[in-house]
């Protein structure tokens, strides 16, 4: 019987190909378009636990230097020779333009296990060839594929090396690098009993496990945003699939009422429906995941280039199969269908045998559910109002943006029925009240599809404007913030020395650049001398300052903080600030400083020399006119021996910053398009088949002398039309995205603000492509009516009693 | 890593010869320098290590007795082996070091191990002053001006629930294996340079799980390097340093070979340290009793006859699982024996995988 | 009684239109029933109560000594697809599904598909030739025709007919009914049918007329 049963729903499909295809492909791309964002997601954090695991560094404790520089070998010698179980590593990064790779050098004699590093022996790995110059690299696979510096020992690949990293012996990284001290000490968690607690037997900085993944924090906003997308995607998906079964349950309400009147039992009838919905869903599902799989691939080597980029977290640019991913991702499509089909599911339960037996309209929303909606909307646009104000952290800044949408699109019907109703009422013209009311009258079965579209058009707004924004501000920021021709670094300070002798004579100034580490307001920064120069003065933007801000900061009497150790930390100006032990200073003035997560301090250079004298500057930014700027670099290498990459000039940073924001932005544009392709499909779907309901309303307007062409034009119009006005609506809702996303969002996970700046060029684009996906959209109905045979229409008289 | 499948790995395999008896201790010498005769020694410096051969060790066996007639026995052991012939300091070094340190008592036996590259001073062996060290093990000389370096001696270790701390002085002369030092290995040839101080009279402490324990007793260092000791079918060796109660010494091993070719030696050392090398054939070791240690079958009593020394006897372990679980494991530990003589001394036996 | 189908002092309202008041009526194998009335007169609820496709209000209904009263859902279903062949004014086909599909549809649900029966139904029908065809593609005759085949293809006992004729043309709809008397003779099932045609339903071994909710001798109309 549920065979029967079974097979009798499942013969709709093969009548109603057409239908098949959309149900399908609406589920496999909500699929898709969520599980490929997860994908990246789950990679990405798998790189992180890598790189959090290289060494042990979640489960063992470091020794470092107190000013953060190599410590030295004696060090490391007198504790081993006093008994402790420490193990040196030295660790650094061998750069060739693109090329990077981060060197581990380990002392396999006496890392701890947990180290985790390369296992050696009876892998044919030659251990003395291992131990001996030139050494040997082990790397995955993907960093050996990645462009690497040229000049490498032999190279072993090994899988489960995270990814830009290479582990060899510490003698052949002491040689790469050029360092002989450990960059830290790895410390084995079991020291021999006797021993006093290691934190009193050196000076050197004892760092607990796990201490410094500070990269899984940094990154987790990058992660909410496309997780966020993700949802977006998965939402608009789950429109369509609504409306697809919303539709296959109206058409086939006339064979489940004959069904049930044959004497098929409810529970039979549910139980059918739902396993056509569980097969059609892991049908579904299943080609998603692939297509998801396919996006997240495409799109790996971006995320990873922006994570390198912004936060300098290492992501393998490959992307690797995870059946967890895939089973989360089938289960999501499940539950997603499970609950678009819920409705359907309630309403065939509830569904009268004897209620007549023709088809009704579909999906006839009646007016009490349309108040109930726009009620709803009120609702959660004074929710998505009150976080906006009163909410303080990430997660109610994302909470604001899902009620703003949520908000918006359940307003939309109401609004829409709204402006057909006054454009109806200035309609001149028997045809153009006729287009609009029938248009109302279409609402309720074109709404799903609408909000979609809505929802895509909004976000597209949204970050467009957010991306914009940011990138004006930055490239701004960017002329102002680097004022200098060029910027050096020295390997030494003999070197520094040389240089700044050298240099004299030559450049208008020589502006040293000096930091150390240090907590400010209770995070880890870092503090920077500032020579007091014309160059900062004029050019470096103060969002907010004391009067006289620079002359105190000249006169030691004051530091610059910047705008995310302002907002994190929660300070007024005027405010003392600990920098140092024994180094307290009022803040005087905020500066921004857009593409650094970090907490940052300015002071000026004699107080930084007082309180770390230990820190020599071999950094420098050179004040010469600009005109001379390439020569003299070209002098400073030629002339002087720097090695290329020491000499940096001005333009080289720009690109470089650019180059890093550029990527950051692809994948939420590549989103963000495939998004509003959604949208349209969605919109494709709902006109398809409400053609075919629609036949009944049509084939009066034509008996009464409207040509089938004329009327496939209206069809085409009325497409347009509620597009445009749906686009109307988004327009503001994707401002109000906007300002929350540069607001709220962006300060929570950044800590910088960025003024919003508006595109209406960008506008106009998007405006066309929704008219043009709307026409898409309507033009294959529109099509079949034009082309369809009059005995079709002719039939709705014949059927009709 | 595991940095004893490394150590492990190195030892048995270090260089393409591939894995071929004891330690590695039977392959070619690639470019490291060969025990020549005559052995020409020069004190203090050969003392220290000797990185132009491939292996060396500093080790030392202690029969250490109790204030309530207890007895012990302790270890300490320190091996240098190098990855290439050249010179070279800091990072590029290319000498690790092994230690190895054993404490025995009747009911337990204690093993600890350090490994260290060379080239950083975490690790070595220096001639004057004489110390040999890894981590914070050491063996100081404590002699006088005047003296040899390894007359007076304090050594030192710890591991998992162990330590010790011994001075050492010595009552006799060095002695030297072999040919004045030269000793041979194997009928083809292969030969070590080999000397040993065996007149050790030690007092000091160890430290127990139940507490510090004061000891007296014996102690007897050998040295010996070399760049390939061990013949090609040469698969471990059994070796003992005995210690007889009129005051004579006698060192003999058995170097086993595959097919039954086994090599013997011995020195006998009268108590005025004049030796007498034997060749080839004099010593015999017969396994009278085997026991099952750490997975492994070893005999762990023996009869050892010397007949030119009128020497026959049976020797009985302190603690037949004196088994040192280290990168490269072996027995080791303090024996007492019976027969045509009495007396103490430690047996040490390799290659039973 | 032993009458195949009792009905019994059934009363029924939609909401406040009493629409049955008191309706009793027995009908047995072999029996044909015409139930006239005019529209609104309550003839159709009684069909789709005899039909057990809903309930009474009060009185009781038994189909071969089984009261309906007695059965959920599932019972009402499978009193349906077991013991009864219906056949709607507006034939109700599955649209998705091809003529011959149809035909056996109910049969197969009742788990008693009998390949012989259903191919013996379309010759008799008419229907030859027609198998592959989707109902959208068949005239009303031919719709109905196959409506009736899906009636009789599970060899029903009682076969309960709504205006089977009423969305045909005269001549067609004779044609129609002609053949589902001689049909249900051959088998011996009871038939009630519906009409407010007196025309058709002379045609009828035994006619009843219902008027306001109650059951009267047909010529009291």
């Amino acid at each position: 019987m549920l065979r029967t049963a079974l097979a009798t729903l499942l013969s709709h499909w093969r009548r109603h190909p057409g239908q098949l295809v959309t149900l399908l492909a609406g589920l496999a791309l909500a699929t898709a378009l969520w599980s490929g964002v997860q994908a990246i997601n789950a990679e990405a954090r798998s790189s992180y636990a890598e790189a959090a695991a290289a060494l042990g560094q979640d489960r063992l404790a470091r020794l470092v230097a107190p000013d953060g520089g190599p410590v030295p070998l004696a060090e490391h010698v007198a504790l081993r020779r006093a008994g402790h179980a420490v193990s040196p590593v030295i660790s650094g990064e061998l750069r060739d333009g693109a090329a990077r790779l981060r060197l581990f050098g380990l002392d396999l004699l006496t890392a701890p296990p947990d180290a985790g590093g390369p296992a050696l022996g009876g892998e044919g790995i030659d251990l003395a060839a291992f131990f001996t110059a030139p050494g040997v690299l082990l790397m995955s696979p993907a960093t050996q594929a990645g462009p690497l510096p040229p000049d490498l020992p032999p190279v072993l690949v090994r899988d489960g090396i995270p990814p830009g990293v290479a582990y060899t012996d510490i003698g052949t990284a002491a040689r790469l690098l050029g360092q002989a001290d450990p960059s830290f000490l790895l410390v084995a968690p079991d020291q021999p009993a006797h021993l006093p607690p290691l934190a009193e037997a050196t000076g050197l900085r004892l760092v607990p496990p796990g201490d410094d993944s500070g990269v899984a924090r940094l990154t987790d906003s990058f992660h909410l945003n496309l997780t966020a997308f993700g949802l977006l995607s998965f939402a608009v998906g789950l429109f369509i699939v609504h409306a697809a079964i919303g539709l296959a349950f109206e058409q086939r309400r006339a064979t489940m009422r004959t069904l049930r009147a044959l004497g098929l039992p409810l529970r039979t009838l549910l139980l059918a429906f739902g396993l056509e919905l569980a097969a059609l869903a892991i049908l579904a599902g299943l080609a998603g995941l692939a297509l998801g799989y396919a996006i997240a691939a495409a799109l790996m080597p971006g995320v990873a280039g922006t994570l390198r980029g912004l936060y300098g977290a290492e992501v393998a640019g490959g992307l690797s199969f995870d059946p967890r991913w895939a089973l989360a991702g089938l289960a999501m499509t499940l539950a997603g269908a499970g609950l678009a089909g819920a409705q359907a599911l309630r309403r065939t339960a509830r569904l009268p045998i004897l209620a007549p037996a023709q088809p009704r309209a579909w999906a006839q929303a009646s007016a009490r559910a349309m108040r109930l909606q726009a009620a709803a909307a009120g609702v959660l646009a004074a929710a998505a109002l009150g976080l906006a104000l009163w909410g303080g952290s990430l997660v109610t800044g994302f909470a604001t943006l899902a009620a703003l949408l949520l908000g918006a699109a359940l307003a939309l019907p109401a609004l829409l029925g709204l402006s057909l109703r006054l454009a109806a009422r200035g309609a001149r013209g028997a045809l153009a009240e006729w287009l609009f009311a029938d248009t109302r009258q279409q609402l309720p079965g074109l709404s799903l599809a609408l909000m979609a579209l809505l929802l895509a058009l909004a976000a597209n707004i949204g970050v467009s404007t957010m991306v914009g924004s940011f990138r004006g501000t930055f490239l701004g920021w960017l002329d102002q913030r680097l004022a200098a021709e060029l910027y050096l670094t020295a390997t030494d300070v003999d070197e520094a020395a040389r240089l700044q002798a050298w240099l004299a004579p030559r450049a208008e100034a020589v502006l040293p650049i000096v930091r150390a580490e240090a907590t400010l307001a209770g995070r880890l920064g870092a503090v920077y001398g500032q020579a007091d120069h014309a160059t900062f003065r004029e050019n470096w933007p103060l969002i907010a300052a004391e009067a006289g801000a620079w002359d105190r900061l000249a006169a030691g009497a004051g530091v610059l903080v910047n705008e995310q150790l302002f907002r994190f930390g929660d300070l007024a100006l005027g405010e003392p600030l600990r920098l140092a032990p024994g180094l307290t200073l009022p803040v005087v003035g905020v500066y921004s400083d857009y593409g650094n997560p970090m907490a940052q301090a300015i002071v000026t250079l004699p107080v930084f020399a007082a309180t770390w004298p230990e820190v020599a500057a071999t950094r420098f930014a050179l004040r010469v006119p600009p005109d001379q700027a390439a020569a003299l670099a070209t002098a400073l290498r030629e002339d002087f021996g720097l090695p290329a990459d020491a000499v940096v000039n001005q333009a080289q940073i720009k690109r470089f910053s650019l180059e890093v924001f550029e990527q950051t932005f692809r994948v939420t544009g590549a989103l963000n398009i495939l998004t509003l392709g959604v949208a349209a499909v969605a919109l494709l779907t709902s006109l398809t088949t409400l053609a075919g309901l629609r036949l009944p309303q049509l084939a009066p307007v034509w008996a009464l002398g409207l040509t089938r062409g004329r009327l496939a034009v209206l069809e085409l119009l009325r497409s347009v039309v509620l597009a445009a006005l749906t686009f109307a609506l988004a327009l503001p809702v994707g401002l109000v995205l906007a300002w929350v996303l540069l607001a709220v969002v962006n300060v929570e996970a950044f800590g910088w603000r960025l003024p919003m700046q508006l595109f209406p060029a960008d506008w106009l684009r998007l405006l066309a492509l929704a008219l043009i996906a709307a026409l898409l959209a309507a033009a294959l109905p529109a099509l079949r009516l034009w082309r369809m045979a009059p005995t079709t229409l002719l039939k709705v008289f014949a059927h009709e009693r | 890593m595991n940095a004893r499948i490394l150590l492990a790995a190195l030892w048995l395999a270090a260089g393409p010869a591939g894995a071929q008896g004891f330690a590695g201790l039977g392959t070619a010498a690639e470019g490291f320098a060969i025990p020549e005769r005559p052995a020409a020694f020069a004190f203090p410096a050969d003392h220290g290590a000797h990185p132009a051969y491939r292996i060396e060790w500093w080790y030392l066996t202690a029969t250490l007795t109790g204030p309530d007639g207890t007895d012990y026995g302790a270890q300490w052991t320190l091996f240098r082996s190098a990855l290439a012939p050249r010179p070279a300091a800091g990072w590029e070094a290319t000498q690790l070091w092994m230690g190895h340190a054993g404490l025995t008592t009747p009911a337990a036996h204690y093993s600890a191990e350090r490994l260290a590259r060379g080239g950083i001073g975490q690790a070595g062996a220096e001639a004057e002053p004489f110390e040999a060290w890894i981590d914070d093990w050491a063996m100081v000389s404590t002699a006088a001006g005047g003296a040899d370096a390894l007359d007076a001696l304090r050594v030192t270790a710890r591991g998992d629930g162990f330590a010790y701390d011994l001075a050492l002085r010595a009552t006799g002369p060095l002695i030297f294996h072999g040919e004045g030092g030269y000793s041979v290995k194997s009928p083809e040839g292969q030969a070590s340079y080999y000397y040993s101080q065996p007149f050790y009279d030690v007092a000091g402490t160890l430290e127990l799980p139940g507490g510090a324990v004061p000891v007296t007793g014996t102690a007897w260092l050998d040295r010996e390097w070399s760049s390939q000791p061990l013949s090609e079918t040469q698969e471990g060796w059994d070796w003992v340093s005995l210690q007889f109660e009129d005051g004579a010494r006698l060192m003999g091993f058995t170097l086993r070979a595959r097919g039954g070719a086994d090599f013997t030696a011995a020195t006998w050392i009268a108590p005025d340290g004049t030796t007498t090398a034997y060749p080839d054939g004099a010593l015999t070791m017969t396994p009278l009793a085997e026991t099952q240690v750490a997975g492994r079958t070893v005999p762990t009593e023996w009869r050892i006859a010397l007949p030119a020394q009128g020497v026959d006897i049976v020797t009985l372990p302190l603690n037949p699982q004196s088994w040192m679980d280290v990168s490269v494991s072996y027995w080791e530990g303090p024996i007492r024996f019976a027969g045509s003589h009495a007396g103490r001394g430690y047996l040490e036996m390799t290659g039973y995988d | 009684m032993t009458e195949f189908l009792q009905i019994t002092d059934v009363t029924k309202a939609h909401g406040t239109l009493e629409v049955l008041r008191g309706v009793s009526l027995a009908l047995d194998r072999g029996e044909a029933l015409a139930l006239t009335g005019e529209s609104g007169s309550g003839k159709s609820t009684l069909m789709h109560l005899a039909a057990a496709l809903d309930a009474p209000d009060s009185g009781e209904i038994r189909i071969g000594g089984q009261s309906l009263g007695a059965l959920d859902d599932a019972g009402r279903a499978a009193v349906r697809r077991g013991r009864i062949g219906l056949v709607f004014q507006q034939f109700n086909l599955v649209p998705s599904l091809t003529v011959a599909q149809n035909i056996a549809f109910q049969a197969r649900l009742a788990g008693r598909h009998d390949p012989r029966l259903c191919a013996e139904l379309v010759g008799r029908l008419g229907l030859s030739g027609l198998e592959a065809r989707y109902p959208e593609a068949l005239s009303g005759g031919q719709q109905q025709r196959v409506a009736i085949a899906r009636a009789l293809a599970h060899r029903p006992e009682l076969i309960l007919a709504d205006e089977p004729t009423g969305n045909l043309d005269e001549a067609t709809g004779d044609a129609v009914l002609a053949l589902l008397l001689e049909l249900v003779a051959e088998t011996g099932a009871a038939l009630m049918m519906v009409t407010h045609s007196t025309r058709l339903a002379a045609r009828l071994g035994r006619r009843l007329h219902l008027s306001r909710g109650r059951l009267g001798a047909p010529d009291a109309a």
